[in-house]
């Protein structure tokens, strides 16, 4: 039986839906006025409807899908290798008052330095194809995964790991066994961020280096032209949808993978 | 977005360098052993693509710093890049300011009007910025209106975001109570609902004004006219590694003391919000 409360919760989920659903038909509503009114050149600001149009011819073309699998590529290969390099990372900084310190310094000179500023530099060092995409990944995504991680490690309640430690857990029991697990939601929430970051870095490398191939280097080849403004907006548009659409997926996958958290729902 | 209030307590608490004067001298020191390291590492020179310390120091000051008495030892790149960088930079994220704390109130005080916008504001804010470069070309040409407008809608979203979420959750015993008094609508704004929402608006600014110094940068290597981003490109593909370098450090020290700065005006800000939670921060 249902109880009154998770109905409730379900109608006012049902309401939102609907006025999320109203509210985009709204603004979609705005933009094509806006974009008929042709205050701006139509050929500079296409209208919203042939924009969306072409959004969808833009699935139907192997050059446009193709720029996308190399972008999931180095997204994909440069977030795992910075989750690879920074949890365990961030558990022994965590861990360790010691580490942590001296390591803190070094680590807030380097994070002021825009990621996108070391592309000229990468370029030099990796040449223009998927290395240089993944290389500056990896960089970028290695800070949010990091911190948390130390956040997360060093928010575990000490009475827990004490527990643990009076019925005889050794260190690396009490890592697998309280330690991870309640960093986890931290650790998620730090992956997710890096997922966005990856994604700008992907976009900005593709931008400079043409040779690297990717939807940035997609959309800067359409736009140089001058002729096919409505195929600019609708690839910038598809980042976006690329954009939800990842971050769907790690949120399903993180609620998944972290069900049996008391808390998941609320998890930071 | 958010993190836990323990997450975030220690975080403000490491961010007061002058209230630990032991820890920010023994970062100085770190940065100052990592140089010493570096230094050591590229004295033979052999790396063609990592230039001594003292060498990208040297290019610095003879880039930046080689100018007159009369001009406080400016140079005149400084005029010609830095300046007009840094004034895109603040301009755009200016605008995002004003316009994410206004739009981003509007929307937390109307019921259900967040509801409505989400999903239009979660597609926009999901579209990596410089993706917009391409589409803005068009729109704007190569010039600083382009990187202007850039950085302004691509910084406006943590700003609006963490509004909305502030001005909702003002405590509304507050805002009863100004009722009340019968306190008029916008000193009530002015006087319960911002200050209440300030701690989260300025996580939002934070946030955008390192997203803004990113987005200045690759603008203007994209868009190349000028600006610390373009030199960068420049001396990348011109081989000049040393003066590529010395760009690069540039960049670091901006957003070092943009940082700093935005940290020093939150404390003087926000002092009163401090107090207001008990003495643990102050201590």
């Amino acid at each position: 039986m249902v109880s009154v409360a998770t109905r409730a919760a379900r109608a006012a989920g049902a309401a939102r839906l609907a006025r999320g659903l109203v509210g985009a038909a709204a603004c979609f509503a705005v933009a094509e006025a806006v974009t008929r009114l042709e205050l701006v050149d139509p050929r500079y600001l296409p209208r919203a409807s042939t924009v969306l149009a072409r959004m969808v011819g833009l699935l139907g073309r192997a050059d446009f899908l193709t720029a996308m699998a190399a972008t999931l590529q180095a997204w994909a290969v440069g977030l795992a290798i910075a989750v690879a390099v920074a949890v365990p990372a961030g558990i022994v900084l965590g861990s360790s008052r010691r580490c942590y310190q001296a390591t803190r310094a070094l680590v807030e000179f380097l994070r002021p330095i825009p990621s996108v500023a070391l592309i000229p530099l990468a370029i030099l060092l990796f040449g223009q194809g998927l290395q240089l995409k993944t290389a500056l990944i990896v960089y970028a995504c290695t800070w949010p995964v990091l911190f948390n991680t130390i956040y997360g490690v060093q928010d575990v309640d000490p009475l827990a790991k004490d527990t643990a430690r009076s019925f005889g857990f050794g260190r690396p029991a009490i890592l697998a066994r309280v330690t991870l697990p309640a960093a986890a939601p931290f650790i998620a929430t730090g992956v997710r961020v890096a997922a966005a970051v990856a994604l700008v870095l992907a976009i900005s490398t593709e931008l400079l280096a043409g040779a690297a191939g990717g939807i940035g280097t997609f959309i800067l080849k359409e736009s140089s032209g001058g002729e096919h403004a409505d195929l600019v907006y609708a690839a910038t548009a598809m980042t976006g949808v690329l954009g939800l659409v990842l971050n769907w997926a790690l949120l399903t996958l993180e609620r998944r993978a972290l069900a049996w958290q008391p808390s998941a729902e609320a998890a930071p | 977005m958010s993190e836990t209030t323990a997450g975030s307590r220690r975080q403000r608490r490491r961010r007061l360098p002058l209230a630990d004067p032991a820890g920010f001298a023994a970062r100085w020191l770190v940065l100052l052993a990592v140089a010493v390291v570096w230094q050591l590492a590229t004295m033979g020179g052999r790396s063609v693509f990592f230039p001594a310390v003292t060498e990208i120091l040297a290019q610095a000051r003879r880039l930046w710093l080689s100018g007159p008495a009369s001009s406080a030892f400016l140079s005149p790149a400084v005029a010609q890049d830095v300046v007009p960088s840094l004034a895109r930079l603040l301009g755009g994220w200016l605008i995002a300011v004003v316009g994410g704390v206004a739009v981003g109130t509007a929307i937390g005080l109307v019921r259900n009007l967040a509801d409505y916008l989400s999903p239009a504001i979660e597609f926009v804010r999901a579209i990596p910025p410089p993706a917009l470069i391409p589409p803005f070309l068009v729109l704007f040409g190569l010039g600083s209106e382009m990187k202007v407008a850039l950085i302004a809608v691509g910084v406006v979203w943590p700003i609006l975001l963490n509004t909305i979420d502030g001005v909702r959750s003002v405590d509304p015993v507050l805002v009863d109570t100004g009722r009340a008094f019968r306190t008029r609508r916008v000193r009530r704004l002015a006087f319960i609902v911002l200050p209440s929402a300030a701690p989260r608006i300025f996580a939002g600014l934070r946030v955008s004004l390192s997203l803004a110094l990113i987005l200045m940068v690759i603008s203007e290597m994209v868009a190349a006219t000028g600006g610390i981003g373009f030199t960068i490109l420049q001396a990348e593909r011109g081989f000049a590694i040393t003066e590529m370098w010395a760009g690069i450090v540039l960049l670091g020290v901006l957003g070092y003391v943009l940082n700093a700065l935005l940290l020093v005006a939150e404390r003087h800000l926000l002092a009163w919000h401090r107090r207001a939670r008990g003495g643990e921060e102050a201590a």
